[in-house]
């Protein structure tokens, strides 16, 4: 059976503001979808509000994984349940090796599906994030430092698709993965994303630019624009909005 | 406002020094100490080092009985875990006291035949008078340093006497031990000295398993290293919840000595530690690493001082506390660096993490140098558990709980890699856990 991430008419405010007005998009496992839009059309609060961030308020609508209703939920049980989200920016924490915070996710996932679970043993645990740092061409070093502390935006960005590639969860949506790429790292990055791409992940790329969907080729493009799912299509959506800006919607939306 | 006054009277220190059976020169010095705190004032908040620590908030009317250091105990009291050799897998020499008494004890032949001595402090008094008359509070910890080293110069119960030769190397470390069991007053004195070239670890624990009753502990601690010595020091401590603790420890560092000392503070409710490294002599160092965790409403305060005076010495500090619930910390350091101390380098930090809105952490360095070739530099922080970061490790699974945990866990992590004993940092972690479980 193919898990999808449904989204129904989510309303969500931040601060008492309304930034999400009704936003459709249902992504399924194996489809790579990309969600672009300009600044402040509400694409980053969408990635947060699927995650459960608190500081967004859903005022209306749903969200559903598998049929499951995640707004009763909070993240962690949302990452049991599947979901994933790369974050734009990814949080430093000082003083916890990567390795160590990974081995701590994978074993809170296995509680969660067996409450009894002892954990990974650590010898299959190491060999696991070594075939996943191979995967993902990086240096086996990497994993014994301090979680996104002093890493570079492109080091923070492998770190988040490693995460990713540990978990591996139902459906990824990855928050602006391009920014603050080089074009290596964005290479790494998005051949990392395809390695990981196959019919048990789904995958919502939230970017700015065309640049990543070079890489990642989406099958589904979708556009946001005030708090909505403005316009639909396939990736030539894309790259009319690489040619021709997001002014066209602007207009067509009347809006200034 | 009420007064504090202190409850016990010179009868109940002729009867201490008397049940201890000491001579009458022990007793006159214990006597003499008593006229000296009779005559100093009890601190109040208008002191400086007690403005935030309000010593009205203790019930002195039960501190009116001292620990009976003769009482039927014995070391089955003692959880055998608490004296299993946290620093190596085989410890020169053990020390254990329950409420006071001395009820183990242990010291290699090898150390003997070297000259070393590790015993308790009454032992000390009677079969090495000469080296104890020299030490005992005499260069470290000072009677008139305040009303409550006076007190424990009068009052002291118990204690270890640790003494290491010239040019001694004590390669096994050793370990003292001390369980309260009771609601008395205790006062217990560490006193280990290193002469020219001498080397040890030491590591001294205190535990009092839970209960209602308050005790107070009035603890000394002094630590003097020779020429070139070298010392390793460890307390822990882990007095239950109802305790009470005033203590004044102080290490001694002279020319090209080294000091490294650990200090954990978890428990009592109610405590004051006085933590001063003098660095007398060229060349010399210290080092102090320091974790506390407090929880519920314990109160803890700890002085901070470390004195270059000398040349080329180096002072490094770090105290890294987390507070939970409605606990108060207060951490005062100062950095004095006297006239002529040139080519001193001085560091001091004090870290809070805050696990809740009610937890209070007040964190004041400080500064006083009087000479002009000098590198000192200082850090306080105090901050709340960061939200983001605690959704960050949500979204990847991590329950709330294991979150605050890795959290916690890394605020710890850089004092921790400063202490070299796998067995002390378990134990430590131990404690953390403890915590945050509650």
């Amino acid at each position: 059976m193919t898990v999808a991430l449904e989204i129904r008419n989510l309303h969500v405010n931040v601060e008492d503001k309304p930034i999400l007005k009704g936003v459709n998009l249902t992504v399924r496992q194996g489809e790579t979808h990309a969600l672009m839009g300009p600044n402040g059309s509400g694409k980053s609060t969408l990635a947060y509000s699927l995650m459960g961030h608190p500081n967004y308020e859903v005022t209306g609508g749903q969200i559903l994984l598998d049929g499951v209703d995640l707004l009763e939920l909070e993240a962690d049980a949302r990452s049991h349940l599947g979901l994933f989200l790369a974050f734009q920016y990814p949080v430093a924490i000082p003083g916890v090796s990567l390795a160590n915070f990974l081995r701590h996710a994978v074993n809170a996932h296995r509680k969660a599906v067996d409450p009894d679970d002892g954990g990974m043993p650590i010898p299959e645990f190491r060999k696991m994030l070594k075939a996943k740092m191979d995967l993902l061409e990086m240096d086996h070093s990497f994993a014994g430092r301090y979680l996104n502390d002093g890493f570079s935006g492109g080091e923070k960005k492998r770190a988040e698709i490693l995460q990713l590639a540990t978990l591996e969860p139902k459906i990824a949506v990855l928050d602006e993965t391009d920014s603050g790429l080089d074009i290596d790292a964005l290479r790494i990055v998005s051949e990392g994303v395809n390695a990981l791409a196959g019919p048990d992940l789904g995958v919502l790329v939230i970017t700015h630019y065309q640049r990543i969907l070079n890489y990642v080729k989406p099958e589904y493009v979708h556009v946001m624009f005030d708090g909505q799912i403005a316009e639909s299509g396939g990736p030539e959506l894309a790259l009319r909005l690489e040619e021709q800006g997001y002014d066209w919607l602007r207009e067509k939306n009347g809006s200034s | 406002m009420k007064e504090v006054t202190f409850p016990i009277s010179r009868d109940d220190v002729v009867g201490l020094s008397e049940r201890l059976d000491e001579p009458k020169w022990l007793r006159e010095k214990r006597l003499e100490a008593w006229e000296l705190a009779e005559s100093l004032p009890m601190p109040t908040t208008k002191d400086e080092p007690w403005r935030r620590t309000d010593l009205r908030r203790v019930d002195w009317t039960q501190a009116n009985h001292l620990v009976n250091p003769n009482g039927s105990v014995s070391i089955g009291q003692v959880p055998t875990e608490l004296y299993r050799p946290l620093i190596g897998d085989r410890q020169g020499g053990l020390l254990v006291f329950v409420d006071g008494k001395l009820v183990y004890t242990e010291c290699s032949e090898e150390l003997d035949a070297k000259g070393v001595v590790f015993t308790d402090l009454s032992t000390a008094w009677r079969d090495h008078r000469e080296l104890v008359e020299q030490t005992f509070m005499t260069q470290a910890v000072k009677p008139d340093e305040g009303k409550f080293a006076a007190l424990h110069a009068a009052l002291w119960t118990h204690g270890v006497f640790l003494y290491v030769p010239a040019g001694v190397e004590v390669e096994q470390p050793l370990h003292s031990v001390e369980y309260t069991t009771g609601d008395d007053l205790t006062s217990t004195h560490i006193l280990a000295v290193l002469e020219n070239g001498a080397s040890a670890t030491y590591l001294h624990e205190s535990v009092s398993p839970d209960r209602r009753e308050q005790a107070v502990h009035m603890g000394a601690t002094e630590l003097l290293v020779g020429d070139e010595a070298n010392l390793h020091y460890v307390g822990l401590q882990n007095w239950n919840e109802s305790t009470v603790n005033i203590s004044h420890q102080r290490g001694r560092v002279e020319r090209g000595g080294q000091l490294d000392w650990v200090s954990g503070e978890m428990g009592t409710r109610f405590s004051k530690v006085f933590q001063t490294l003098d660095l007398d002599g060229d060349d010399s160092s210290g080092r102090i690493s320091g974790l506390y965790f407090t929880h519920g409403r314990q109160h803890l305060d700890i002085d901070t001082q470390q004195n270059h005076r000398a040349l080329r010495t180096t002072s490094d500090l770090l105290y890294k506390g987390v507070l939970k619930e409605k606990s108060h910390t207060v951490w005062q350091g100062m950095i004095l660096v006297e006239p002529g101390a040139q080519r001193t380098d001085g560091f001091q930090a004090n870290r809070n993490l805050m696990l809740d809105s009610g937890a209070r952490a007040d964190s004041i360095p400080g500064l006083e140098i009087e000479a002009d070739d000098v590198r000192c530099t200082h850090a306080a922080t105090a901050g709340r558990i960061d939200d983001t970061e605690l959704f960050y490790l949500q979204s990847r699974g991590i329950p709330c709980d294991v979150a605050t945990k890795l959290i916690v866990d890394g605020f710890f992590d850089p004092v921790m890699q400063r202490i070299p004993y796998e067995g002390v940092r378990e134990r430590l972690a131990m404690s953390i856990d403890e915590k945050l479980e509650r």
